[in-house]
């Protein structure tokens, strides 16, 4: 396993911001590595130190195993995708798509043959006479995907590319873009403020918040193990139980995550933790309800139950139930 | 407080005012027509009308004996351009209004592009002060001041003779055509002062043409390999055209028809300003002086048409 990029305790700051601080990572070759967090959280940043926009403040970055401080971004073999695509408006998609070949110096010929393929592979052949202008942001989003593939990048850095599509579109686009990679092998690393995103497209997943790394892992493990209460909340809004209620569910008396989905309702069968306490609040989300009840502490709980089950009247006492092992404990002390 | 109602459509608003936006609003036509008919009548009216006027005397002559106008239709005024004394006057001012565009624009463009890119809060307040500031003071005065610096006895040339650079000035000054006693009556004086009053003119359209070109553009172009100087032939200063073509048609223009700068500052050779401040004046030959006048009219036309050929404005 070849590491792709290499963080060594690499930091950022913008005077006394620190947007990335002391970040270790290591992506290896041919993963689909997500950067996720909320805005601000030193992810976009991050991806920026890769393309060589920013340079660290302190630490060490290896792109390939060779050392990328003070590399400019036109000696990287790194293209990004950028979040609002960047494309040159003055120039025709194929020019666009062709630029990074040109200026490398690539053949006219040869460069338009490259380009021309690469539209097709995002399935926009015939459309490099157009400009930016002239297309929809579903398809400036392909060509800014093309433009970036057609130099054979070693690293693709993808910057929120996603989020200015529609729900369809982005489902779709999601959906291309892993198949994309799988087929190219090439390292995709994408920033997302998505969770949902990031869960369904990544290899592994690094969860950022205040330019640290809060947890990295696969998908899986970030959703149902989170360390911190961050994680937790963040990845897929999970109910974080305080010390104190976990400790009266005959827990240790530590933080723990329960996902709304491991909790149903009534007693169930078996050996099953409950909870009681009385609903306060009923989400209609189509296949499903959220049920939210307030337990008796005054901690809000909420249940991700079958549509097809019949709701409780709202303010009635309310049982859930849920399998021991469900409940996960977080090493976050705090 | 009755300002707040349960109707669901308000009263309006009473008397002439509020009867007034009510109309507009209904109809926008007529408020777009009446905002824009003065500007119109007065462009149409007394500048086209005058513009008009004008390029019709140039197609009239002059009786050379009696130095009245002789109104029947003739290109003999402007068959009296190409005679060498006058072209000259015409080839002198082009070459002039070129080199003052180009010499412009080099200069401008890192000022500009500093403060579009750079410059932020106090430093961007500074630099429109330090670009603007000179347009407020007399152009008369900066001129005169222009004369005592660029003056045998100057304070330019005593720089140079403390750098022990008079060599350079002198050698300069005893090019041909550039040359002369001082540059206060040199063309290289009067290029010099032309350069420093249009300069404006040129910096601020780069600048807001700077401005409109997005950041990650640059970042792009170099993410795909663009070393610095690609950056700027490919992206930059095709983006930044539409902003030099603009200030050009200043620079070009202001220097094609400046008729007090050459005066004062330059060789007694006459640029096309003179001329027809001459020609109209003095001369009273008001034929010629308007066959002049055109001439930078129709330069510019061509001048605007070959950049659009050369897609100047495909940006914009």
């Amino acid at each position: 396993m070849t590491t792709a990029v290499l963080f060594d305790k690499v930091s950022r700051h913008f005077g006394a911001v620190r947007a990335v601080d002391s970040v270790d990572l290591a992506i290896v070759e041919g993963e689909f590595f997500a950067m996720l967090g909320p805005s601000g959280s030193g992810k976009t940043t991050c991806l920026r130190l890769m393309a060589g926009f920013e340079q660290p403040t302190d630490g060490h970055i290896e792109i390939f195993g060779e050392t990328a401080e003070g590399v400019p971004p036109y000696r990287r073999n790194v293209n990004t995708v950028f979040q609002d695509y960047a494309l040159f408006p003055h120039l025709s998609i194929l020019e666009n798509v062709a630029y990074g070949l040109m200026v490398k110096g690539v053949a006219r010929e040869e460069r338009l043959k490259a380009a021309e393929a690469a539209l097709a592979m995002v399935k926009l052949p015939g459309y490099g006479t157009r400009r930016p202008g002239q297309l929809s942001g579903g398809q400036r989003q392909r060509v800014a995907l093309a433009r970036a593939l057609v130099n054979r990048p070693r690293v693709l850095l993808l910057d929120e590319p996603l989020g200015a599509l529609d729900l369809k579109l982005r489902e779709q686009m999601q959906e291309e873009l892993k198949t994309l990679q799988k087929s190219l092998g090439i390292t995709f690393v994408f920033v997302t403020h998505d969770q949902g995103e990031a869960l369904s497209m990544a290899d592994r997943i690094a969860v950022f918040n205040d330019g640290k790394i809060q947890q990295l892992g696969t998908p899986e493990e970030v959703y149902k193990r989170p360390q911190t209460r961050f994680v937790a909340d963040f990845v897929g809004s999970s109910n974080v139980l305080s010390p104190i209620f976990v400790k009266r569910l005959g827990y240790p008396a530590r933080y723990a995550s329960l996902r709304p989905e491991a909790l149903s309702l009534g007693q169930g069968t078996g050996a099953r933790k409950t909870v009681t306490g009385r609903l306060v609040a009923t989400n209609f989300l189509g296949a499903s309800n959220r049920l939210t009840i307030e337990a008796d502490e005054g901690t809000r709980i909420a249940a991700m139950v079958p549509a097809s089950i019949a709701v409780p009247e709202q303010g009635s006492g309310v049982t859930l139930s849920f399998a021991a092992e469900d409940l996960h404990l977080m090493d976050d002390a705090a | 407080m009755s300002a707040i109602t349960d109707n669901s459509i308000l009263e309006g608003r009473s008397g002439t005012f509020g009867r007034l936006s009510d109309f507009f609003w209904r109809n926008p036509k007529i408020l777009l027509f009446l905002m824009l008919a003065p500007p119109l009548l007065w462009l149409g009216i007394v500048y086209l009308g005058a513009l008009f006027a004008l390029l019709l005397q140039s197609f009239f002559s002059i009786d050379e004996y009696s130095g009245l106008i002789n109104y029947e239709f003739t290109l003999d005024t402007y068959r009296q351009l190409l005679i060498p004394s006058n072209f000259d006057i015409i080839l002198r001012t082009v070459v002039m209004a070129a080199l003052v565009t180009l010499a412009s624009a080099l200069i401008a463009f890192p000022i500009a592009y500093y403060a579009a890119r750079y410059a932020r809060g106090k430093w961007k307040a500074l630099f429109y002060l330090g670009v603007m500031l000179p347009l407020w003071s007399s152009y008369l005065v900066k001129i005169y001041a222009w004369k005592l610096i660029l003056a045998k006895e100057g304070i330019l040339t005593w720089i140079f003779a403390k750098l022990h650079l008079s060599w350079l000035l002198d050698g300069w000054l005893s090019l041909p055509i550039v040359g002369g006693n001082s540059l206060s009556i040199s063309y290289t004086g009067t290029f010099i002062v032309f350069v420093y009053v249009w300069m404006p003119f040129m910096i601020l359209p780069i600048q807001a043409a700077l401005e409109r070109v997005p950041g990650n553009l640059i970042e792009a172009s170099a993410d795909l390999g663009g070393h610095p100087a690609q950056t700027f032939r490919y992206v930059l200063f095709p983006l930044a055209l539409p902003g030099i073509i603009a200030g050009s048609i200043f620079t070009f223009s202001l220097t094609l028809g400046d008729y007090i700068i050459p005066q004062i500052i330059g060789s007694s050779r006459l640029f096309i300003g003179q001329a027809v401040y001459a020609q109209q004046g003095t001369a009273g030959n008001i034929p010629l002086a308007a066959a002049f006048t055109v001439v930078p009219i129709v330069i510019m036309g061509l001048y605007l048409w070959m950049a659009k050929k050369q897609g100047a404005f495909d940006a914009l």
